[in-house]
C-alpha cells in the first residue's frame, strides 16, 4: 500500500533519533486526538486495543475514557456528545465483536450525518486474513456506512490519518469516519510532530453559492405565491437556524422542519406550521401539497417525508439547497438546485433579496396574504390533538407535562416509536440542538446512551431520555455508565408494554393481528433504576403524573421515571407508507 | 442507456470496491470493470461500463464524486472519447481449412494469433465493444473454447472537433470489412505469437 502521507498529506517529517525513544502508535494516537480537541472517549477494551488502553491510562488527564457496557452504546454517545456539542464525537472499541457491535451506531451517524470516529482495533497485520481469533473485515464490513474508513497498516500513517478522519468528519456532510488500528501498529514506533495546515483537495470542495443560481432562486422565491420552507438537519449542522429565522421572518414564509430539524426553527414561531411527512401535522402535509415552490434547505426528500414520490408536492417547484451535491436530485429533481452549506445559502438568499428593495419584497409578503390565510385555516381545522382519559395516562399528555415542567429548555433525547413521534410533536424547541434522535436509521436502543453522551457536553442542562419500554431494555445497560461518570440523565419511560408503533401497524393494517408485540412481561423498571443506584418513580394514573415527572426531574442523579401510558394509543395524523397527504388519517 | 464512467481514484487497497459498491448497493449490474495506473502511480483509473438512466447514473457518478480518494469522475458517454477493450479468444481450430479460416478472420480484424498448438490457437482482438463482438460471433461456430475480456477503457478525444464524425470513419474503415486488409494472411506479423507479443 501507499503510505497515505505520499498522498494527500504531507508526510510527517522523520527526525533521525533513536528508534527505541520515538513514541508508539498507541501514543500518537492519543496525541494526534488531543491536537484534534478531544476530551472524552467512550469505549470499551479488548486485546486488539490493548496498547491503547495502556495510553489512556498514562494520558487520563487530557482525556476521559467513558467506560460503557455495551460498543452499541458507546457509539450512541459519541453521537449524543457530537449533537449536543457539534464537535465530533469518539468512540474505541475492540476488534471482532467490539466493532461489529459498533456497526449500528455507525449506520446510525451515516444516516443522520453527525461527525464521529469510531477507533477500532484490529488483529496484528501478519493475522489479516487468517481467520484470527476476534478478527472481521472491519472496513468491508462498514465501508456502506461510513463516510471513509481506513485500515492503518504503517505506524507512519496513523497521525495523518487521524487528522484527516477528523478533517472529513465534519467537512462539508458530517459523517462517520472508522479507523481500523491493527495490534502491531499500535505498537510499533514512530515520531509524531503535529501537522498543521493540512489541505485535503479530494475532500475540501465546498463552494460558496454560485450567485447566478442565488439570484434565480431569490426571484423564484419573492414570485411564488404559495411557497413553503421545507428545512431539516442541514439547519443544524451549518449553524443556520439564525439565518434560517432572519430569513423566514423578512418574507413572511412558512417553515416546516422534519424530524432531524425540529429545533432548527422555533416549533412556537407563528411561521412555523411544524414537521411535515408521515406523522407531520395537517397543516404542514396540506402546505406542501398545495405549494407552488418548495424550498428546501439540508433536506434529502426522505420516504417518511415525501410519502409517495410522484404525488409529492405536485404543483411545486421545487429549490433544493444541500451541500451534498448527491443529495440534489436523488429523489426529486429540482428546478433550481444550489450546492451550498445552508447557513452561507441563507445568507446569500436573504442579502440578494434586499437588494430588490422594500416596495418588492412588501409586494412579495402581501401577495401572499391569501396563503396564510388557508394555512391558518388548516392549523385551525385540524390541530394536532388528542383525547384526555380519566383512568390512565395519555402518552401526549407526558410530553405536555414535561414541557411545563422544564419550561420547554430540556434538551430532549428521544428512541424509535410512538414516544419519539409524540415528543416531536407536542415538546415546542425553542432553540437549535435541544432535540437529538435516531431519524434515518430508527435504531431502537439510541436515546439511553445518546443522553449520556449529551449530558457529558451539557452539565448544567436537564436532559431527558424519552423511551419507550421496548428501545429502553435494548441498551439500558448504560444506566450503570451514567452512574459511574454521575451524569445525571432524566430516562423517561413511556410504558405501554408494547411495542407501539409496530402494534399501531398491526392495528391499522394488519387487521389486529398483534404479531409478537407484547411486552408485558419486563421488569420492574423502578426497582431496575434503583439496582443501579438510581433513583426510580412510577405513575400509573393521570393524577400521579405531574409529582412523578417533577420528583424524577428535580432528583440531582440519574432517575428513571415510569410512566404507565395508555396501551392502544395511536400516533395521529398518519399518512400510511407510499401514501400521501390526500390519505392522511387524523383520528383513530 | 450505457454508461462510460472514468473514475480516477487514489491507487489504495479498497478505493476499488468502495466504487464498486455504490453500484451493488443500488442494484446496478456493472458491464465492465478495469483498473489500471495513470502517469501519477499514487493515482489509478476506472473505467466502469454500467447500463441505467440516465438520473440514476448521475447519482451514482455524484456518490463517486463524494468518495475521500476520487480524484475525478466523468461520466464520457456524451463527450467525444475512443473507447477499447480487448479479448483472448481461445478457437478450436485444427490445422487445415478451419484454421486457415481463422486466420483470414484474423487479418481482417486486425486481430493476431498469439498462441497456437495441435488442437487450436488463442487470438488476441481488441477495438470498441461492438468489433470484439462481431469478431466473437464470426469465430463462434468455428468453435470456441474459452474467451476473456478486459472490458472497457476509454479515453477522452485530444480535438472535440467534429470528433464524433472522426469516431465513425474509424470504426468504418476497420470494421467490418479492411479493404486494405488484403494481403497474405499468412505472413507472420511483428507480433507473431513466436516472437512472444
Amino acid at each position: 500500500m501507499i503510505a497515505q502521507a505520499q498522498l494527500a498529506i504531507p508526510p510527517a517529517t522523520m527526525p533521525q533519533s533513536d528508534v527505541l525513544t520515538q513514541p508508539r502508535g498507541a501514543e500518537i494516537l492519543i496525541q494526534a486526538l488531543v491536537h484534534e480537541g478531544v476530551d472524552a472517549i467512550f469505549g470499551y477494551p479488548g486485546g486488539a486495543v490493548l496498547h491503547i488502553y495502556d495510553e489512556l491510562w498514562r494520558a487520563r488527564n487530557r482525556i476521559t475514557h467513558y467506560l460503557v457496557r455495551h460498543e452499541q452504546g458507546a457509539v450512541h454517545m459519541a453521537e449524543g456528545y457530537a449533537r449536543a456539542s457539534g464537535r465530533v464525537g469518539v468512540a474505541l472499541v475492540t476488534s471482532g465483536p467490539g466493532a461489529t457491535n459498533a456497526v449500528t451506531g455507525i449506520a446510525n451517524a451515516y444516516m443522520d450525518s453527525t461527525p464521529i470516529v469510531v477507533i477500532t482495533g484490529q488483529v496484528p497485520i501478519p493475522l489479516i486474513g487468517t481467520d484470527a481469533f476476534q478478527e472481521v473485515d472491519t472496513i468491508g464490513i462498514t465501508r456502506s456506512c461510513v463516510k471513509h474508513n481506513y485500515l492503518v497498516r504503517d505506524v507512519r500513517d496513523l497521525a495523518p490519518v487521524v487528522h484527516e478522519a477528523f478533517h472529513l468528519a465534519r467537512t462539508g456532510r458530517p459523517g462517520p469516519i472508522v479507523i481500523d488500528i491493527p495490534k502491531d501498529v499500535s505498537a510499533a514506533r514512530a515520531s509524531y510532530s503535529r501537522l498543521k495546515n493540512i489541505s485535503y483537495p479530494c475532500i475540501d470542495r465546498r463552494s460558496s453559492p454560485d450567485p447566478h443560481v442565488v439570484a434565480r432562486a431569490a426571484a423564484a422565491i419573492v414570485q411564488a405565491r404559495r411557497p413553503v420552507l421545507y428545512v431539516g438537519g442541514g439547519i443544524l449542522n451549518s449553524g443556520a437556524a439564525p439565518a434560517l429565522l432572519a430569513f423566514a421572518e423578512r418574507l413572511q414564509l412558512p417553515v416546516t422542519p422534519t424530524l432531524m430539524g425540529l429545533d432548527g426553527f422555533p416549533s412556537a414561531h407563528p411561521l412555523c406550521l411544524n414537521m411535515l411527512g408521515m406523522h407531520g401535522t395537517y397543516a404542514a402535509n396540506m402546505a406542501v401539497a398545495e405549494s407552488d415552490l418548495l424550498i428546501a434547505i439540508g433536506v434529502r426528500f426522505d420516504d417518511r417525508v415525501t410519502g409517495k414520490l410522484a404525488t409529492f408536492a405536485p404543483q411545486a417547484r421545487v429549490i433544493h439547497i444541500d451541500i451534498d451535491p448527491a443529495n440534489v436530485g436523488k429523489n426529486r429533481a429540482p428546478q433550481i438546485s444550489l450546492i451550498a452549506d445552508a447557513r452561507d445559502a441563507l445568507c446569500a438568499l436573504l442579502e440578494k433579496i434586499e437588494s430588490f428593495g422594500q416596495a418588492r419584497i412588501d409586494e412579495s409578503v402581501s401577495g401572499r396574504a391569501a396563503w396564510w390565510e388557508r394555512l391558518r385555516a388548516w392549523q385551525q381545522e385540524q390541530p394536532l390533538r388528542f383525547s384526555g382519559a380519566a383512568d390512565h395516562i395519555k402518552p401526549q399528555s407526558v410530553i405536555r407535562e414535561l414541557h411545563r415542567l422544564t419550561k420547554g429548555n430540556a434538551l430532549l433525547v428521544t428512541d424509535v416509536g410512538q414516544h419519539q413521534m409524540w415528543a416531536a410533536q407536542f415538546y415546542p424547541f425553542q432553540k437549535s440542538r435541544q432535540w437529538i434522535t435516531s431519524g434515518g436509521l430508527g435504531a431502537m436502543g439510541f436515546g439511553l446512551p445518546a443522553a449520556i453522551g449529551a449530558q457529558l457536553v451539557r452539565r448544567d442542562e436537564v436532559v431527558v431520555a424519552v423511551v419507550g419500554d421496548g428501545g429502553f431494555q435494548m441498551t439500558n445497560q448504560e444506566l450503570a455508565t451514567a452512574m459511574q461518570y454521575d451524569l445525571p440523565i432524566k430516562v423517561l419511560i413511556m410504558n405501554n408494554g408494547y411495542l407501539g408503533m409496530v402494534r399501531q401497524w398491526q392495528e391499522m393494517f394488519y387487521e389486529r393481528a398483534y404479531s409478537e408485540v407484547d411486552l408485558t412481561v419486563s421488569p420492574d423498571f423502578v426497582k431496575l433504576a434503583e439496582a443501579y443506584g438510581a433513583f426510580g418513580v412510577r405513575a400509573t394514573r393521570p393524577e400521579e403524573l405531574s409529582d412523578v415527572l417533577a420528583a424524577g426531574l428535580a432528583h440531582k442523579g440519574v432517575a428513571v421515571m415510569d410512566i404507565v401510558v395508555s396501551k392502544e394509543e395511536n400516533v395521529f395524523p398518519i399518512i400510511p407508507a407510499g401514501g400521501n397527504s390526500r390519505d392522511m388519517i387524523t383520528e383513530g | 442507456m450505457r454508461h462510460t464512467l472514468s473514475i480516477v481514484v487514489a491507487d489504495q487497497p479498497g478505493e476499488l470496491s468502495r466504487i464498486v459498491g455504490l453500484f451493488s448497493a443500488r442494484g446496478f449490474n456493472i458491464e465492465t470493470v478495469s483498473a489500471g495506473e495513470t502517469p501519477d502511480p499514487k493515482w489509478s483509473r476506472v473505467t466502469i461500463v454500467t447500463r441505467g438512466d440516465d438520473r440514476t447514473v448521475e447519482q451514482i457518478v455524484k456518490q463517486c464524486q463524494r468518495l475521500a480518494r476520487v480524484r475525478e469522475v466523468q461520466d464520457v458517454t456524451m463527450q467525444p472519447h475512443i473507447e477499447r477493450e480487448m479479448a483472448l479468444i481461445d478457437v478450436a481450430a485444427k490445422p487445415g481449412a478451419t484454421r486457415q479460416e481463422v486466420l483470414s478472420l484474423v487479418a481482417v480484424f486486425r486481430a493476431k494469433v498469439v498462441d497456437i498448438s495441435e488442437s487450436g490457437m488463442i487470438i488476441e482482438a481488441s477495438g470498441n465493444k461492438d468489433k470484439v463482438e462481431a469478431f466473437i460471433e464470426l469465430l463462434r461456430p468455428i468453435g470456441i473454447r474459452d474467451y476473456t475480456r478486459t472490458g472497457c477503457i476509454a479515453i477522452g478525444r485530444l480535438s472535440r472537433v467534429d470528433s464524433s464524425r472522426a469516431a465513425t470513419e474509424e470504426e468504418e474503415l476497420s470494421w467490418p470489412v479492411d479493404e486494405r486488409a488484403t494481403g497474405d494472411v499468412n505472413k507472420p506479423s511483428p507480433s507473431h505469437p513466436f516472437s512472444t507479443g
